[in-house]
């Protein structure tokens, strides 16, 4: 053990400096991720809920391959395909934040027909007792519970994200884990920050996971 | 845009095609490149693998032990640990901090720290699932151990581990095509696997669609064969007549 730690690198210019740019970004990366996902997600469920083949099959081939395909790939493959289908360089920052919505849409779809499919039969019949159009029925009735009963797994799967936006390493992208790096490497310090990037990652995904807890038990239906 | 799969039969270094696609004298292609990367994927992959189903078996055991709060909470302590913290900051860890710590492992390859740093991040995930196994199991099981003598060791071993380790084999099956998706990380510290593979060559010969064409399939071909191994193991340990026989299928 001859462990040497530097103190004195810990200091208001590291946070002001490095940091703060790369936590907006993998913050506002998470938000954006979260929301697109879970729209397209949506829409990925209801395709694959519909009983309809020619909506059914696109998206479980969708959903399948990208669960099967590493983030890091991705994201590769991303940065590579937009540019050349667009036809013009784009940054790694807004490459990252397409890459991520198409990519957590398949994870959200996935969450989200489980908790459509935890809906008893009976709402749905009731709805269509009621003569409502599966437009209504599924904003009225169904999605709304569907919400409220996925609500701790989508936010799960949302810190799940939070830690996976520190893969924007691959394509250069400047998140929080690459605000740690450049200030290690422009301090010659970089035990100190691999250090504080764990313990912040570590002190944000815990408090997040405790309020989800916390959250699900509060909300969660009594039937 | 062409096609050009060419690119696999071309020499590393003279950049020249080479009949049959293979190296020969010593030279690589590209082909031979990958192969070697996918090597390196699959034995990163299987060696964290190893080591996280023999650290997650005993922290998920831990951490339903009655009557040990202290051991109960170290088990706790490190599912927390090791699942809050994203998997590059670990490899990072392992490879920029642990050895200034314990200088004997600045001697280690790099290709070890990856194995120790997928391996205990992925037995936190494992801890958990053996940990929801067991306590899947009718109290009446663990009571009937009690009831015929056995020693809180002989209960684990010869009533609650065998029924709840088949439980966990379907999520064992997701948690392993996990790693090998994982694996992928190692990039970062220079490991050659696919994923460097596939970074390094598209930059080589801006063959970039071809190359990742050939890894994505590469990794898909993994995954399934990882899903069909795992239902091959969870059709043989199936007792006939209990519940894992049911879980079967499926994802």
């Amino acid at each position: 053990m001859n462990l040497q730690i530097d103190f004195s690198f810990y200091s208001w210019d590291l946070i002001s400096n490095f940091v703060l740019k790369g936590l907006y970004f993998s913050l506002m990366l998470t938000a954006i991720a979260t929301l697109g996902g879970v729209l397209f997600g949506t829409v990925l469920a209801l395709m694959r809920l519909s009983g309809r083949k020619w909506l059914d099959l696109p998206a479980t081939i969708y959903v399948n391959g990208m669960r099967s395909i590493p983030l890091v790939m991705v994201i590769l493959w991303f940065f590579l395909l937009v540019p050349a289908v667009i036809g013009r360089p784009i940054g790694a920052e807004l490459s990252a934040v397409i890459t991520f919505i198409a990519f957590e849409a398949a994870y959200f779809s996935e969450i989200m027909r489980a908790g459509i499919q935890s809906i008893p039969r009976g709402q749905v019949f009731a709805g269509q007792a009621l003569g409502m159009t599966y437009g209504q029925n599924m904003r009225l009735v169904v999605l709304p519970q569907a919400f409220r009963n996925m609500l701790p797994v989508l936010l799960t799967q949302t810190i799940i994200l939070f830690q996976d936006t520190s893969l924007v390493y691959a394509i250069g992208a400047y998140d929080m884990l690459k605000g740690f790096e450049v200030a290690g490497k422009n301090y010659g310090r970089p035990i100190e920050a691999y250090l504080a990037a764990a313990v912040l990652y570590f002190v944000i995904c815990y408090a997040l996971s405790w309020a989800v807890k916390r959250l699900h038990q509060r909300i969660a239906i009594i039937r | 845009m062409t096609w050009d799969w060419q690119v696999f039969c071309e020499d590393t270094i003279e950049r020249t095609a080479v009949q049959g696609c293979f190296g020969k004298d010593g030279g690589i292609t590209y082909l031979d490149w990958m192969l070697s990367a996918w090597g390196w994927t699959v034995s990163v992959a299987l060696l964290a693998l190893l080591l996280a189903l023999a650290l997650g078996l005993v922290i998920g055991t831990l951490r339903t032990l009655p009557a040990s709060p202290w051991l109960v909470r170290l088990g706790n302590a490190w599912v927390e640990l090791f699942r809050n913290i994203p998997l590059l900051v670990q490899i990072f860890l392992w490879y920029h901090v642990v050895p200034a710590f314990f200088p004997t492992l600045k001697s280690v390859p790099g290709f070890v720290l990856v194995v120790l740093a997928l391996g205990f991040f992925t037995s936190a995930r494992v801890a958990e699932q053996v940990r929801s196994g067991i306590q899947a199991l009718p109290r009446g099981q663990r009571y009937a151990g009690m009831a015929l003598g056995f020693t809180t060791a002989q209960t684990y071993r010869y009533v609650l581990l065998p029924m709840a380790l088949r439980i966990v084999i379907p999520p064992l099956t997701s948690e392993t095509m996990n790693i090998f998706k994982n694996s992928s990380v190692a990039f970062a510290v220079s490991v050659a696997e696919l994923t460097m593979f596939a970074m390094q060559a598209q930059e080589e010969t801006a063959r970039g669609i071809e190359i990742y064409l050939a890894v994505t399939g590469l990794y898909i071909v993994s995954a399934f064969a990882i899903n069909r191994l795992m239902a091959f193991i969870e059709r043989r340990a199936r007792v006939p007549g209990f519940i894992a026989a049911s879980a079967g299928g499926g994802h």
